[in-house]
């Protein structure tokens, strides 16, 4: 005969909370930073197809740790809100907020309900037209929602990385500045740099996927930073030159998308190929009237 | 908007749908989640209303030695009425193809708009896009859908063109795909046009556009093409200098999907109209 067993609910959460803690602890870590015309994330995350930082929507980017699994199930419902809202009244009707809102009550929900709490922690990045308008949530395992000002770290060695962050970082930093900051604040903690060597060397680019929201993009704001785009925008943050910031944008966008490559990886200052022009109904939301 | 009043202000966050199944395709999630917000899904008129709404008339796609042409008039008609005569009946799909409707204006346009979510759905999903002809058998799915609706008048016939990334070398990249109203899909090789001045612009198409065009004299066959449709079909509208509309014209090329500017098809369009009027002047000795 089995006995029913007495656990208090205080012991439960605890246990769940320290079982969800414990796998995103495993984890590597997320940077998602603020800069002069954008957002920046940076995660630590040798594959190059199995993605932690993705597009949600035109202005909105999500971040995550933890279990692959669960957070890619959070992130395709994320894509679907933001679509079925989109195409159902607007697409300047899609917030950040009406996202991180979703998750703080679905990861709130299991957390509660469930015998195993997602193993996660999500970042819903929204960038605005201003630095001022910016926003950033973070979730965690439990449904908590922080709105953060500046950055968010995530992941195993969260919090030696926002200390790393707090000493260096600035608001309103370069895109090359800021990427210099946010990897060397990963490098200092990372396992890979511990085992590799001395703790002079950084992250590489192979290691990196790195992703920005820009602000001067005209519909689609999201972009991947990859390949020779990348290793440009590392190396000449390595000189810590002044105009680095003026060099910056057009090093790691390539006037020409190499085929094959999703859209927004275009020039930003060119209304390209991001699934229409500035002009022709709001990117091809042709019952807009007025965004033409 | 039923569709959203389930949505997700109740407690438990996503409802199931959202977390359950992964499937890349926007209208397959809507079919579980919030069918009335798809075109195919409502009941159909009984009765014959074709007159009642709008209609988009004459698209033109043409390919160019470096890729693919596509443009449309500014007219739409409701019966003998003339309901508009600025819209806009091409769009860019994604960023490389674009789309071109002919037929009852309200449902193409929504289909449009869940073709344009459609693509970039599976491309936020998946991380790549959908290669052209898996986009071109979507458009045909959503047309098969709108059968029903077709046959009391409100029928909807794309055109559909793009520039191939995966084209074998040599091969043109530039590839135009057109539609009947039951959703066959025929690939279309050189020009096509649809709509009520069809049959005009492709014999223009068919004396004036050649293999090897270049971008700028392939641009001129697709606004000759449309100033002959609207010579002798009465749904398609001319150039308008007097209000300063002109044919849209998107071009779909290595770089991607660009709507070209007014100034661009306003110049090529007076110039037809120079050229045809100092030839009819000729013609009569006037």
């Amino acid at each position: 005969m089995t006995m029913p067993y007495y656990a208090s609910p205080e012991q439960l959460m605890r246990d769940r909370s320290e079982y969800a803690r414990k796998g995103i602890s495993r984890g590597r870590s997320v940077a998602v930073l603020t800069y002069a015309d954008g957002i920046l994330f940076i995660a630590e995350n040798p594959s190059a197809t199995l993605h932690k930082v993705s597009e949600l929507y035109d202005r909105i980017g999500f971040a995550a740790v933890g279990r692959y699994s669960e957070f890619e199930s959070l992130r395709v419902a994320g894509v679907r809100l933001a679509d079925v809202r989109g195409y159902s009244y607007n697409r300047r009707d899609v917030t950040g907020r009406v996202i991180a809102n979703a998750y703080a009550q679905t990861l709130g929900t299991v957390f509660t309900e469930q015998m195993k709490p997602f193993e996660v922690e999500l970042c819903v990045a929204e960038v605005g037209t201003t630095a001022e308008t910016d926003q950033l949530y973070r979730l965690t395992f439990d449904g908590s929602i922080v709105d953060e000002a500046d950055f968010v770290v995530m992941g195993g060695q969260a919090e030696a990385v926002t200390t790393h962050l707090r000493e260096h970082f600035s608001p309103g930093m370069a895109l090359a500045e800021a990427l210099m900051v946010g990897v060397r604040a990963l490098s200092a903690v990372s396992p890979a740099m511990a085992n590799g060597g001395g703790d002079a060397a950084l992250l590489a680019a192979a290691q990196l996927e790195v992703a920005v929201l820009d602000r001067r993009r005209p519909k689609r704001a999201f972009r991947r930073v990859v390949g020779a785009a990348l290793h440009a925008l590392l190396g000449d943050g390595d000189d810590g030159a002044a105009d680095t910031g003026e060099a910056a944008p057009s090093a790691h966008a390539p006037s020409t998308p190499a085929p094959g490559t999703p859209p927004g990886l275009g020039d930003p200052a060119a209304p390209d190929t991001a699934g229409g022009t500035e002009g022709s109904g709001e990117g091809g939301s042709p019952s807009d009237p007025g965004a033409s | 908007m039923d569709g959203l009043s389930q949505w997700p202000t109740e407690r438990s966050g996503f409802p199931h749908a959202y977390l359950d199944r992964v499937g890349s395709s926007f209208t397959d999630f809507l079919a579980t989640a919030a069918p009335d917000l798809l075109p195919g899904r409502r009941p159909v008129p009984q009765l014959p209303v074709g007159d009642l709404a709008p209609h988009g008339t004459t698209i033109v796609a043409v390919t160019f030695d470096g890729g693919v042409l596509m443009g449309g008039d500014r007219r739409a008609t409701m019966g003998n009425l003339i309901s508009s005569r600025d819209i806009e009946k091409v769009y860019p799909a994604d960023s490389w193809s674009v789309i071109g409707i002919a037929g009852a204006a309200g449902i193409a346009i929504e289909m449009v708009r869940l073709y344009q979510v459609e693509l970039e759905h599976y491309e936020k999903i998946e991380g790549m896009t959908l290669s052209l002809d898996g986009k071109a058998n979507r458009l045909a799915g959503m047309i098969r859908g709108n059968l029903g609706a077709a046959l009391q008048g409100l029928a909807v016939v794309p055109l559909f063109a793009g520039f191939d990334l995966d084209a074998a070398p040599g091969a043109t990249p530039g590839r135009i795909f057109s539609y009947d109203v039951t959703g066959g899909n025929y690939e279309e090789r050189g020009y096509a046009a649809v709509g009520s001045g069809s049959l005009f612009a492709r014999s223009s198409l068919k004396k004036t556009w050649r293999a090897d065009l270049s971008a700028a004299a392939a641009t001129r066959t697709v606004v000759e093409a449309l100033y002959d449709a609207a010579d002798d079909d009465s749904a398609t509208g001319g150039p308008d200098p007097v209000r300063r509309l002109y044919p849209i014209v998107y071009r779909v090329d290595a770089e991607g999907a660009v709507r070209l500017t007014d100034d661009e098809i306003a110049a090529v369009a007076d110039t037809i109209v120079t050229e045809r009027s100092a030839a009819d002047r000729n013609s009569t000795g006037a």
